[in-house]
């Protein structure tokens, strides 16, 4: 009973166009920033190195090299405030967190694999960061 | 005590507001509440209002309670909470539910504490214990001295030590009340609130403003919008 309420406050705030998008992606977060009385859309590109927590308190963290310096954000899942999520390239990964793009530097640092369908191909962008 | 609900507490969630920003709630049930005895000053020497809640079977009533309840022919209720000086006008009967409150009320939330059992000082008063390495041998999670010397002699009243902790009657003051389900009689309100998940709590308008409150529009920042759009 006390469960049942709750998830139907929860379900009430999922987002139905949620983004289709995993760890590795590269990807351009679309997000609402007020400014004075305006309201209007700030990009943030980047690849996502992460995602944490389930159903309405999922998050995602999307990480890029601006002016050589290395910036994390961490966005809601399914926050009203993020206008939507576009899927730039799909990358191929190993790992859940990609902590380990936080020491690279350069090229390495910005991509990761390419994902066709299952398995990378080692080809195109791919041969770059090697 | 102006106007109060019984209600029980279901857990913690998040919801966006308007605005898009995340709030924190303590979503609680709180009805319905059915109106029984109300006491007057003539005829009781107080005012004051019983509200009932939990509907039951009558068999899983004692005899006492459901006699009490059937005085004013009211349902079959598993608790009742005494409000004094109800500001809202009610008669036996009658059934308050969260409509009572509506978003941006402040509220004080009362409830019994989670029960700890027999805790430490370190969990029960915050004390820093000891080094957990540097040669520490034993001695992790004491209190250290408790008293002086010959001189007072004696433990001082009140000293912090090891004992029982939680499960005591505790108030969350100033909470606001974020949102309100009319259909499922629910209030969402702003932050933690004592006790556990289906606990029994009391939700009353807040006895004191939190510092600094005004209502939406007087706030200072609202005026000076409100004066600029008239411009």
């Amino acid at each position: 009973m006390n469960q049942v309420l709750l998830d139907k406050i929860e379900s009430k705030q999922f987002r139905k166009d949620a983004a289709d998008f995993s760890v590795g992606d590269s990807v351009r977060v679309h997000t609402k920033v007020v400014e004075g009385d305006k309201e209007r859309i700030q990009i943030f590109s980047g690849v996502v190195i992460g995602r944490r927590g389930h159903g309405l308190n999922e998050m995602f963290t999307v990480r890029r090299i601006s002016y050589g310096e290395g910036v994390e954000r961490v966005f809601p899942l399914h926050s009203p405030r993020v206008e939507k999520v576009e899927v730039e390239r799909k990358g191929s990964v190993r790992r859940a967190k990609l902590t380990y793009l936080r020491k690279r530097l350069g090229k390495g640092a910005t991509l990761v694999k390419e994902r066709e369908g299952r398995g990378a191909a080692e080809t195109g962008p791919a041969a770059v960061q090697q | 005590m102006p106007i109060g609900l019984l209600g029980k507490k279901l857990g913690q969630t998040r919801v966006y507001d308007a605005k898009g920003i995340i709030r924190p709630v303590t979503v609680v049930l709180a009805g319905p509440n059915r109106v029984l005895q109300c006491k007057t000053q003539q005829s009781d020497g107080y005012n004051a209002v019983q509200l009932g809640f939990n509907d039951q079977k009558e068999q899983r009533l004692t005899k006492a309670l459901l006699g009490h309840i059937k005085k004013f022919n009211g349902v079959a209720v598993k608790r009742i909470q005494e409000f004094r000086n109800f500001s809202k006008e009610v008669k036996p009967g009658d059934v308050l539910g969260a409509t009572l409150f509506s978003p941006g009320d402040y509220v004080d939330a009362i409830g019994l504490t989670k029960g700890r059992g027999f805790e430490g000082v370190v969990g029960r008063h915050g004390f820093a214990g000891g080094d957990a390495t540097h040669g520490a041998k034993g001695w992790h999670r004491r209190s250290g001295a408790i008293g002086q010397r010959l001189f007072p002699g004696t433990v001082m009243r009140g000293m912090k030590m090891p004992g029982h902790m939680g499960q005591v009657r505790r108030t969350a003051q100033n909470l606001e009340v974020i949102q309100v389900h009319e259909a499922d009689n629910l209030l969402l309100i702003k932050g933690a609130i004592p006790g556990s998940n289906g606990d029994y709590v009391v939700i009353r308008e807040s006895k004191k403003q939190p510092k600094g409150w005004r209502p939406h529009a007087e706030r200072p920042e609202n005026v000076k919008k409100a004066e600029a759009k008239k411009k």
